[in-house]
């Protein structure tokens, strides 16, 4: 039998990066709890080995049950039945072997039932899991849930919800309502304190929420009356049980059609406040959405793995003019392209994943006690790497995402086209990624921050000093020419400080950063692992000319172009 | 009360689902190093009844026996990543050469010594022999009833079990009391996949001949911890009659063993149309070849 895992050695080769030993001894505390549970590890050796087998369990159950199960889900859907939604019989089947392996709350401390896995393996499971059923992944991943609850929830909380996760309990995040999309200051949905009962209560309309009939939801409400921004917004918990809740409608959707996407009206739900008023959408909710958004990094280069894989097989097997198609330069030229990307993408996604890990074991580690001055240096550099880092690879995974399921269906020809193989479904399924958890043009928003604030370029310098092999220096030396390429269209861009000229450039300053930091990961894989050189090469060949492009645009581009801009489509409605 | 004690009867098997051109050495017998060692896939199937037992009756045990070399010490493992308690591999060169009769013999040594056992589990047949004989040989040689072909248990308590047989034409429903050994069809549900819990608490359970090779960092945790401890027996723990071991005590000779590549003999011509079809169909009904 094959197994997701087994099959792929990149991930692999990224569970065993260097730097998943300094998190794996932040993450276990010197083995504390080797005495008092009987699945913890004795040492970083074995950690990492049970790590493997556990991501094998995961590989096997994608091969044998979630991948099969991906066109029968896609067909029948969920449905709505008495106020109840319900999953399409794979996903009941998909969740239930997920459940019966343990693998629900991966990350939560072992004191909670979960596993007390890092951040890293736990996104190469939702990389697997996303390749074998992309829809599914979001059932499965709203998990991350259970986090915001073990960082803000008080201790009651904690004790009552966090265990059910592991016995399988369901999650969702209800973020949107109709008028508040990717501005979620707007939020309406009102919460208001009832005294005598000692209780919050619920009242509105929540939009397009994921798993919207889950066990435990997390919403976002406005609980201090007459305020309008931000700082009038609290989250809150609500418990399924409660049965307060109306499911409208499930939406009708283009893709990842097995994951239930709801409307929901709150009738005076009784909910728990989650850590203090107001800090709802300022603290939870943006850090929700950062697991989210690297969660939905994760998910975009698991779908781009199946399509490659789609691809690259029906190129063997189609033969025209007398041979196989992967053999003409247009057809491997695409496929060659769709690999090195995805391997640049993956090895960002597993960098964001461990800057991610690195802060937040420190943060573990706090609780318990005070982090030396050192530590907490360490702590804040990767937690401010993390912040720019997550939404650039939100970004490119997944614009990347929809650009190598298009490709792969283009591979297919007229085949592509039709329902008959699985590159339709998988180009659907690739559509949200550049939508949900907030769009790639808000994720520039967030990453632009990186170009100004000059994250990128520190980290891109900390990569410079690292050493590599003769044979890479050429790309060391190319790498370093983009950087200076990168810093004259910054230059360029913010000379004038004027705003809206910087908001127009800002994607392409972000891509620009992006290519050579994936460059320079790619180049460090390929020290660490010589069948990374011709991808790095590659990678850095499209970067390179990508990048010189993007100068050469901002070089043409003055700030009057903006009014021309608006002007084209005024005069067109006119 | 306390729960049922349940035996499965597990058995590594080479993959013969996956064969390729190495499967058979000249001289006809199977070439296990050519092909992956497996849990034979209708034992696990019986593990997975076994495991759905415990899962209704609280304090049910699962305990796994396996007669083979020192690594089918991992099919002991196996079952507990998904949920045995605990497991005993029967080992001995002594035993090499075992054919059905002398290994049944084996295994229903070892389960009159664990003793008091409510029910065993077996798989129907393994894949690489194909027999069928080791369930019924084992039950018969404790004296127990059996029930064989078993699809599905229906109701299971403390007393007695009904189970529903998968025959050639049809089902039957039988219940029967403890003791009792239940050959399980592959008609049964899959076997549920490993835990990450059981598989993380286990994976360093070994046979006294593993531990030796165990790394000096976990030897300690076989000292704390005897669920680690995967029981050893051989031919002296048993106390078995050595004419009724290994190929002495193996009344079945190969004779030969022919390699046979199917091939199309005869061809008939079947017009596409409505009474074509139809013949087709009618005639593939009668020799039961569908329906």
């Amino acid at each position: 039998m094959g197994n997701f895992y087994n099959d792929n050695s990149d991930l692999g080769f990224y569970l065993n990066h260097p730097d998943v030993q300094k998190i794996i001894e932040l993450k276990e505390r010197n083995f504390s709890e080797k005495e008092s549970f009987d699945y913890a590890p004795q040492n970083i050796e074995d950690a990492i080995d049970s790590y493997e087998k556990v991501l094998e369990i995961v590989g096997s159950i994608c091969e044998e049950t979630i991948a099969p199960n991906a066109e029968s889900v896609d067909q029948e859907g969920p449905h709505l039945e008495e106020n109840e939604v319900l999953y399409a019989k794979g996903t009941e089947e998909n969740y239930a072997k997920l459940v019966q392996a343990g693998l629900i709350g991966m990350t939560l401390p072992r004191k909670y039932g979960g596993l007390n896995f890092p951040i890293t393996p736990y996104i190469i499971a939702g990389e697997m899991i996303s390749r074998a059923d992309a829809g599914f992944a979001n059932i499965w991943g709203l998990q991350d849930c259970a986090e915001t609850i073990h960082e803000f929830a008080t201790q009651e909380l904690k004790d009552k919800y966090l265990p059910l996760f592991n016995k399988g309990a369901t999650a969702a995040m209800d973020l949107t309502e109709p008028d508040a999309g990717s501005d979620l200051q707007s939020v309406a949905l009102r919460a208001y304190y009832n005294a005598d009962k000692d209780q919050w209560f619920l009242n509105g309309v929540k939009r397009f929420i994921t798993n919207g009939d889950a066990d435990v939801s997390l919403v976002l409400a406005r609980s201090e009356e007459g305020s309008e921004d931000a700082r009038g917004l609290s989250l809150f918990l609500y418990d399924r049980n409660e049965h307060a809740v109306t499911i409208r409608r499930i939406e009708s959707k283009l893709g990842i059609k097995g994951s239930p996407t709801c409307e929901l009206v709150f009738n005076d739900a009784p909910a728990y406040l989650i850590g203090n008023r107001r800090m709802g959408l300022i603290k939870y909710v943006m850090s929700l959405m950062n697991s989210a958004r690297l969660g939905v990094g994760g998910q975009a280069i698991g779908i781009a793995e199946a399509a490659y894989r789609e691809a690259v097989k029906y190129a063997h097997e189609r033969a025209q003019f007398g041979k196989a198609i992967i053999q003409f330069p247009a057809v491997y030229e695409m496929l060659t392209n769709m690999r090195v990307r995805i391997a640049a993408q993956r090895s960002l996604l597993y960098e964001t994943a461990r800057l991610v890990d690195t802060y937040k074991a420190y943060l573990e580690v706090a609780e318990d006690r005070k982090l030396e001055k050192e530590e907490r240096m360490d702590q804040k550099k990767h937690q401010r790497y993390a912040d720019v880092f997550t939404p650039l690879l939100k970004l490119t995974a997944s614009e990347t995402c929809n650009n190598i399921a298009y490709d792969a269906l283009q591979v297919h020809g007229g085949a592509g086209f039709m329902k008959d193989f699985p590159i339709e479904r998988i180009y659907r399924d690739a559509r949200i990624t550049s939508i949900y958890e907030g769009t790639s043009q808000l994720q520039v928003v967030a990453a632009i921050k990186g170009v100004t604030t000059g994250s990128y370029l520190s980290r891109i310098r900390e990569y410079e000093e690292m050493q590599v092999n003769p044979e890479l220096d050429h790309l060391k030396k190319k790498l370093a020419r983009m950087t200076a390429t990168y810093e004259e269209a910054i230059a360029l861009v913010t000379e004038n400080e004027d705003q809206e000229f910087v908001d127009f450039h800002a994607r392409r300053l972000v891509e620009m950063a992006g290519n050579i930091i994936m460059g320079h990961l790619l180049m460090l894989d390929a020290q660490r692992d010589k069948s990374f050189k011709y991808l790095a090469e590659l990678f850095i060949k499209i970067g390179y000319a990508e990048n010189d492009e993007k100068l050469s645009y901002i070089k043409e581009s003055e700030i009057r172009d903006l009014g021309t801009y608006r002007q084209v489509i005024e005069d067109y409605i006119a | 009360m306390k729960g049922l004690k349940i035996i499965v009867l597990a058995k590594q098997v080479p993959d013969t689902r996956n064969v390729g051109k190495d499967a058979m050495k000249a001289d006809g017998t199977v070439n296990r190093s050519a092909l992956p060692a497996i849990f034979n896939p209708e034992d696990l199937q019986a593990l997975e009844q076994a495991l759905r037992i415990k899962d209704q009756i609280p304090e049910t045990t699962v305990t796994t026996i396996t007669m083979g070399p020192v690594r089918a010490a991992n099919i002991i493992r196996e079952a507990l990543y998904r949920g045995a308690d605990d497991g005993v591999l029967i080992t001995d060169r002594r035993f090499a050469g075992s054919d059905t009769l002398a290994t049944s013999y084996a295994l229903s040594l070892a389960a009159k010594k664990i003793g008091k056992f409510d029910l065993i589990v077996c798989g129907r047949q393994a894949i690489d022999g194909d027999t069928a004989q080791v369930g019924p040989q084992v039950a018969e040689k404790l004296g127990i009833p059996q029930v064989t072909y078993v699809e599905e248990i229906l109701e299971v308590n403390k007393k007695k079990i009904t189970v529903k047989r998968r025959l050639e034409n049809g089902v039957e429903t039988l219940v029967a009391p403890y003791p009792l050994l239940l050959t399980v069809h592959g008609s049964a549900p899959e076997c549920r996949s490993r835990n990450a819990k059981l598989l993380m608490k286990f994976k360093h359970a070994c046979t006294p001949a593993e531990l030796v090779r165990e790394a000096e960092d976990y030897l300690r945790l076989h000292d704390l911890h005897d669920y680690l401890d995967i029981t050893e027996w051989n031919v002296d723990d048993l106390n078995a009659d050595l004419t009724w071991l290994g190929l002495k005590g193996s009344p079945t000779k190969v004779q030969r063993v022919e390699n046979i590549v199917f091939t199309v003999k005869e061809s008939i011509q079947v017009k596409p149309d409505k009474e074509g079809i139809d013949g087709l169909m009618k005639e593939l009904i009668a020799h039961h070849n569908v329906g």
